[in-house]
């Protein structure tokens, strides 16, 4: 016996979205990204059930989907925790301590980088830059920056999230 | 100078703002002219692109066919990803409509009926900012149909990314606006045959659509009097690392390194000396810090002195820098970027990567230099895009001009050097 599972498939709102979205390019797999952040907007993370009805909303074969999801290090390729966190490690935060924010990550969330808190509130992760290099070091969590970052700030952060 | 890409008027993020300052105006005024006509004069300007190649922008505009059965595209690049690199994002919230007047500017100019802006998509805050910028300009009329009553029409969309520094590179970007994934195209075709869906597009850098309404307003032969007669305007620096104020300064171009460091960015935290500087994001080629006198933000001075401009992004280091941790944590950047379509960088880079990792922790052979100056070497020039030269400049300068930083870490079976500590005052 199968279990029930959710549908997978985009909200209205999102289909409603892509249709709208199509009308700017010659071609409908030019919306590929958009309907790709659509998905992951609404379900966390990007699965293989969530590739295909994507690619069926815009008439993309599964594999092409597959090839791009796994191109561009912003999508989720497995659930992650409520709050994603990426700390900027590059040469701008390196030169300013990101290391040292790194460190005080882990042994707060007592979890390593790439890894997820057992609650499921926290995933922390390393970033590429940010474009944060003034305002050095920085982190993102979900879509929002943090910048002039040290240790007594994470945590300010870190306690007003739920 | 004066500032003209950030002037510090207040909210000049707003439509109602920037039409009070002038803005807008510019565009009227191309709307009258000839499309002939705006192109020379941005051709006349020198203006030089601001994304790293400094390509003159006028003259990459007439590459465009001017009678195309096909339609025509114009991409603005704000992918914003070289490390050091954070000007695209200061026009995205203090001036966007500069931005967006510019672009319509060059569509005309072009003959251009659509135009994307493809902004890397961790900056969802700035997308959000610059696409409410975007539907004012549209509900005002200069973007649309018969766009103030000239006959002449023209869609801004914003294309959001989703984290691939290879896009910024421009082939790479068509790619990722069609949808597909960020690899580089061969060229030829250009772009200006063979672009966006196989019709004929532009690539212009966010910073230099926003010099566009600045050429007009002050004309072409003001605007080449600004900074260095062969690389003119204002420019956006960015100065990060090791500086008291960090920040987006904007300067005519010609200013030399020391005074960006020393008067734009407060100089060096508890006045140590300079070490090393990379003077236009991570891909431009290091530069010691006991040979920056004379050595200016421009294209010829830079070149001269063995770098680049690039992004205009400039990396501070202080003396007690350990610079072995730089280069490799540069090069692991090349290497998690690297598309993976060339050998030469896909490997190398790595090779580069773990060749480094030895010398960082003191357990590389003195044959290991050579070795890796080998590496880079054989990256260089044998790639599609330039992004195997990004990776192969950092580690060529770095042995070139620190090759005794490599030298005291090449003793594999003795006591590892101790790595010096962090600047506490930056703590």
């Amino acid at each position: 016996m199968s279990q029930a599972t959710i549908p997978a498939t985009l909200s209205e709102k999102s289909l409603r979205r892509i249709e709208e979205l199509k009308t700017r390019y010659p071609h409908p797999q030019a919306v590929l990204l958009e309907a790709l952040w659509m998905w992951q907007d609404e379900h966390g993370w990007i699965s293989e059930e969530g590739m295909k009805a994507v690619g069926a909303a815009l008439d993309v074969p599964y594999h092409h989907v597959y090839g791009v999801v796994t191109f561009y290090t912003m999508f989720n390729r497995k659930p992650v925790g409520r709050h994603k966190i990426e700390v900027c490690t590059n040469v701008s935060c390196m030169l300013r301590n990101s290391e040292r924010l790194v460190k005080h990550l882990e042994d707060r969330l007592k979890i390593a980088v790439g890894e997820t808190t057992p609650d499921r509130k926290f995933t922390l992760v390393e970033a590429e830059c940010l474009g944060s290099c003034g305002t050095a070091p920085a982190m993102q969590i979900g879509d929002r920056y943090f910048e002039n970052l040290d240790a007594a700030k994470v945590d300010t952060i870190l306690n007003e999230l739920s | 100078m004066e500032p003209l890409l950030l002037p510090p008027i207040p909210d000049l993020h707003r439509i109602d703002v920037y039409e009070a300052s002038g803005g807008y105006a510019m565009f009227r005024k191309a709307l009258g002219m000839k499309p002939g006509e705006v192109t020379d004069e941005v051709k006349k300007s020198n203006l030089r692109g601001r994304g790293g190649a400094c390509f003159p922008t006028g003259l990459k505009w007439t590459f465009m066919p001017k009678d195309s059965a096909k339609p025509k595209y114009l991409c603005v690049n704000g992918d914003e990803s070289e490390p050091g690199t954070f000007k695209d994002r200061q026009i995205f919230e203090f001036n966007p409509h500069l931005l967006i007047e510019g672009t319509l500017i060059a569509c005309y100019a072009m003959g251009i009926t659509t135009a994307y802006l493809y902004i890397r998509g961790e900056y969802k805050r700035w997308i959000d900012l610059v696409q409410k910028a975007v539907d004012d300009a549209y509900a005002r009329g200069y973007i649309g149909t018969d766009i103030l009553g000239s006959g002449y029409s023209t869609n801004l969309y914003i294309h959001r990314g989703a984290g691939a520094y290879i896009c910024g590179e421009e082939s790479s970007l068509m790619n990722s606006l069609e949808g597909q994934r960020g690899y580089p195209r061969v060229k030829p075709p250009f772009p200006a045959q063979n672009g966006l869906w196989g019709c004929p597009t532009t690539i212009n850098n966010v910073e230099t659509m926003a010099n566009v309404p600045i050429i007009l307003r002050i004309g072409w032969e003001s605007y080449s009097k600004i900074g260095a007669p062969k690389h003119p305007g204002p420019i956006l620096v960015g100065v990060s690392g090791h500086v008291n104020t960090p920040g987006v300064f904007e300067m005519p171009t010609g200013v030399p390194l020391l005074d960006i460091i020393h008067q734009y960015a407060g100089g060096v935290p508890g006045n140590k000396r300079i070490k090393a500087v990379i003077p236009g994001g991570s891909s431009t080629m290091i530069l010691r810090g006991d040979a920056l006198d004379g050595v200016c933000m421009d294209a010829d001075s830079l070149k001269a002195a063995g770098s680049s401009v690039g992004t205009a992004g400039v990396i501070v280091m202080d003396e007690d820098t350990d610079l072995i941790k730089v280069i490799t944590r540069i090069t692991e950047f090349y290497h998690h970027e690297s598309c993976g379509q060339c050998t030469p960088c896909r490997e190398g880079t790595g090779w580069m990567l773990k060749m480094l990792r030895r010398f960082e922790q003191s357990d590389a052979r003195p044959a290991d230099i050579d070795l890796l100056l080998d590496v880079a070497n054989n990256i260089e020039g044998n790639t599609i895009c330039a992004l195997g030269d990004a990776a192969a400049w950092p580690v060529q300068s770095m042995i070139k001009r620190f090759r005794d930083e490599f030298e005291r870490r090449a003793v594999r079976g003795t006591s590892p050097t101790p790595t010096p500590a962090p600047a506490e005052a930056l703590a």
